[in-house]
């Protein structure tokens, strides 16, 4: 969410003589049609997803077994499903999970990635062993070990925090814990850079203390490239965790995201091919748009398109 | 620069041994038990039999030490030996046995190989040859409609997960239109010509899916790098002194951009034996993906581990060759 309150925000200040950089940020971003079009979009699902429950009031588990495998109708916008659950319901209550999936792993992973990209940045003695660390884990195969994660120690935190709680602390960690690691090398990269510079020295022999010139000194300007991470990281890990559904191994059925539905509409293909295409259609536009997104900001951020 | 190869496959051999560690204990520490299926009427001390037969009742230590072994020595050893038909000592290695079909997981792997290969290498291949054309002519021309439609397009490629095209391609030409099967038959064998033709058929549909998504990645890849090199200096010069444009879009700019990109495409070669499980699931192919999920579903450890552990070992390897690639490619790039 960090990157739409970050840009919705700046336009009052747009106006005012003395241009912040957030609006020279902004405006940037807004000669980007793709990337105006791509939050548009993005913004729209998020309040659909929030808000349509609110105007569509129907239950997403509503078994109504008499309307199964309807096609799109006035009362069921986007037809039924085999057991006659409104399939718009379904669709919104699994954007649901899959949004709050992909903000929570996207967050988690920009704090380790950060985490570990600013200590090695920064500190010297921690720069070998945390790279290669980050070295380690990009050579892992990625999909193989999370369906290996989930499936071995799905029943024990299923057990622990309940079906729904279990499952998704299981997703949101597993997909956080394998996607940090571009993240830190960018921003290793970025800090080693602005490490070199002169106010760091100034402040360093003013006595501030080391926490708080990472904090207050490095951590803002390294702030652009984190959050084009995270646009991509909010794509990346939705898909994931599509996958992981549409595999059979992420949330159970009754609690729907956007790839178990998908993944439940598949073998209704011929009967009823509404069921695959909303939620397909659903992920596609959200990933679609948060990576225009993530390229609008990019461009954005780059120096030499400031300079224009 | 082969002081450089060297060292870096010196250090593959550490990070490997980790990557190992790492799969072996994780699976180790699974809270699960092979003999969990077996009926509940079989005594304990039976029971404690079974296990000590699948080799579990050894310490965590001990049963690594064997896997590496196995991993490392012997069956290397076994399929060379098949390849070659040399003997080495008495021939009666331990295999590593898959829990479910009691046969040898080598055999498995190598038995679901040549789909693998087939499908997601020949979509690699044709992604490739799609990318490359249409990335120059995205740069050459940029902010034209070729362009501004491209780059939608390998925008949408690179955004839309396969599970969605593979479902959607179904949809239409296998339900619709019934033009090309939706599922992939491992038993066809090419005899004549309408066998080959059922072949070609029976691909299209798993590879187009593959092959939009890889050069979706690959165009972005091409169009910015010829987008670096078309503002160089030393193209202006090329033009300058009168090059033909064709020699200097083809030779000079093309030549340079690929650096990166053959580097990208080399990283790339792993994912083309794991990554496309997806693909491989929704059409039915029989491949190693397949093997893998199912390998996972049935929780049959043995194969998992070896899976795994096979495609962090191509990873590492073409990482190796990215960079060593890069380094021989582009003679800017010096290595101590």
């Amino acid at each position: 969410m960090s990157d739409t309150t970050l840009v919705s925000a700046p336009p009052a200040k747009a106006s005012s003589p003395a241009r912040s950089a957030l609006a020279d940020i902004w405006r940037q971003f807004r000669a980007h049609r793709g990337g105006v079009v791509g939050l548009a979009v993005f913004v729209f699902i998020v309040a659909a997803v929030y808000i349509g429950p609110f105007i569509h009031r129907v239950a997403p588990n509503a078994i109504n077994i008499r309307d199964k495998n309807q096609w799109p109708s006035m009362a069921h916008p986007f037809g039924t499903d085999n057991l006659g659950k409104d399939m718009l319901a379904q669709v919104l209550a699994g954007g649901k999970t899959s949004l709050a999936v992909g903000f929570t792993a996207m967050l988690l992973a920009l704090f380790l990635g950060t985490l570990v990209g600013v200590l090695s940045g920064y500190s010297r003695r921690l720069d070998g062993p945390l790279m290669r660390l980050t070295d380690l884990f990009l050579a892992l195969p990625l999909l193989p070990l999370l369906l290996v994660i989930l499936l071995l120690f799905r029943d024990t935190l299923r057990a622990a925090f309940g079906p729904e709680t279990g499952i998704f602390i299981l997703i949101v960690f597993v997909i956080g814990v394998t996607s940090w690691m571009h993240t830190a090398r960018i921003v290793r990269g970025d800090v080693l850079a602005v490490k070199s510079q002169e106010f760091i020295l100034t402040a360093k022999s003013s006595g501030m203390r080391e926490y708080r010139i990472i904090w207050r000194h490095i951590l803002p300007n390294v702030l652009s490239s984190i959050m084009v991470s995270a646009t991509l990281g909010i794509a990346s890990a939705i898909i994931t965790e599509s996958a992981l559904s549409f595999l059979g191994l992420g949330f159970p059925s009754d609690f729907p995201t956007w790839g178990r539905l998908l993944f439940d509409g598949a073998n209704f293909l011929q009967l009823t091919p509404s069921r695959v295409l909303w939620p397909g259609l659903a992920i596609s536009l959200t990933v679609l748009s948060v990576n225009y997104v993530g390229d609008a900001i990019r461009d954005a951020l780059d120096p030499r398109s400031l300079k224009r | 620069m082969f002081t450089y190869t060297l060292r870096r496959l010196l250090f593959a051999i550490p990070t490997l041994l980790i990557i190992s560690f790492v799969i072996f204990a994780l699976l180790d520490l699974a809270p699960n038990d092979p003999t969990g299926d077996l009926p509940l009427t079989i005594p304990p001390e039976v029971r404690e039999q079974i296990r000590a037969s699948l080799g579990l009742e050894q310490p965590f230590f001990i049963r690594y030490l064997y896997w590496l072994q196995q991993f490392f020595i012997n069956e290397p050893l076994n399929i060379l030996e098949r390849l070659t038909g040399w003997q080495f000592g008495d021939g009666h290695r331990m295999r590593v046995l898959s829990w479910a079909t009691r046969s040898p997981v080598v055999d498995l792997i190598v038995q679901r190989l040549p789909q693998t290969l087939w499908v997601v290498g020949l979509a690699y291949l044709f992604g490739i040859m799609i990318a490359i054309p249409i990335g120059v002519i995205s740069a050459y021309k940029q902010y034209s409609i070729f362009d501004q439609i491209g780059t939608f397009v390998s925008m949408v490629g690179y955004s839309v997960p396969t599970f969605f095209t593979g479902v959607l391609l179904i949809v239409v030409f296998s339900s619709w239109l019934q033009w090309f099967p939706s599922v992939y038959d491992t038993n066809l064998e090419v005899t004549d010509f309408s066998s080959f033709l059922a072949q070609m058929r029976q691909m299209v549909l798993p590879v187009a899916v593959l092959s939009l998504y890889n050069a979706s990645q690959i165009t972005r890849f091409v169009r910015a790098s010829m987008l670096d090199n078309l503002h160089q200096d030393y193209v202006r010069t090329a033009r300058a002194k009168g090059v033909r444009e064709n020699a200097v879009l083809l030779v000079h700019v093309l030549r340079n951009s690929l650096i990166p990109v053959v580097t990208v495409i080399a990283l790339g070669v792993p994912t083309i034996f794991s990554g496309a499980i997806i693909t491989e699931q929704i059409f039915r192919v029989n491949g190693l993906g397949q093997l893998l999920i199912v390998a996972v579903q049935g929780a049959d450890i043995p194969l998992v581990q070896t899976l795994t552990f096979i495609f962090a070992v191509l990873i590492v390897l073409f990482n190796l060759i990215a960079d060593v690639l890069y380094g021989i490619l582009d003679p800017r790039i010096r290595y101590e």
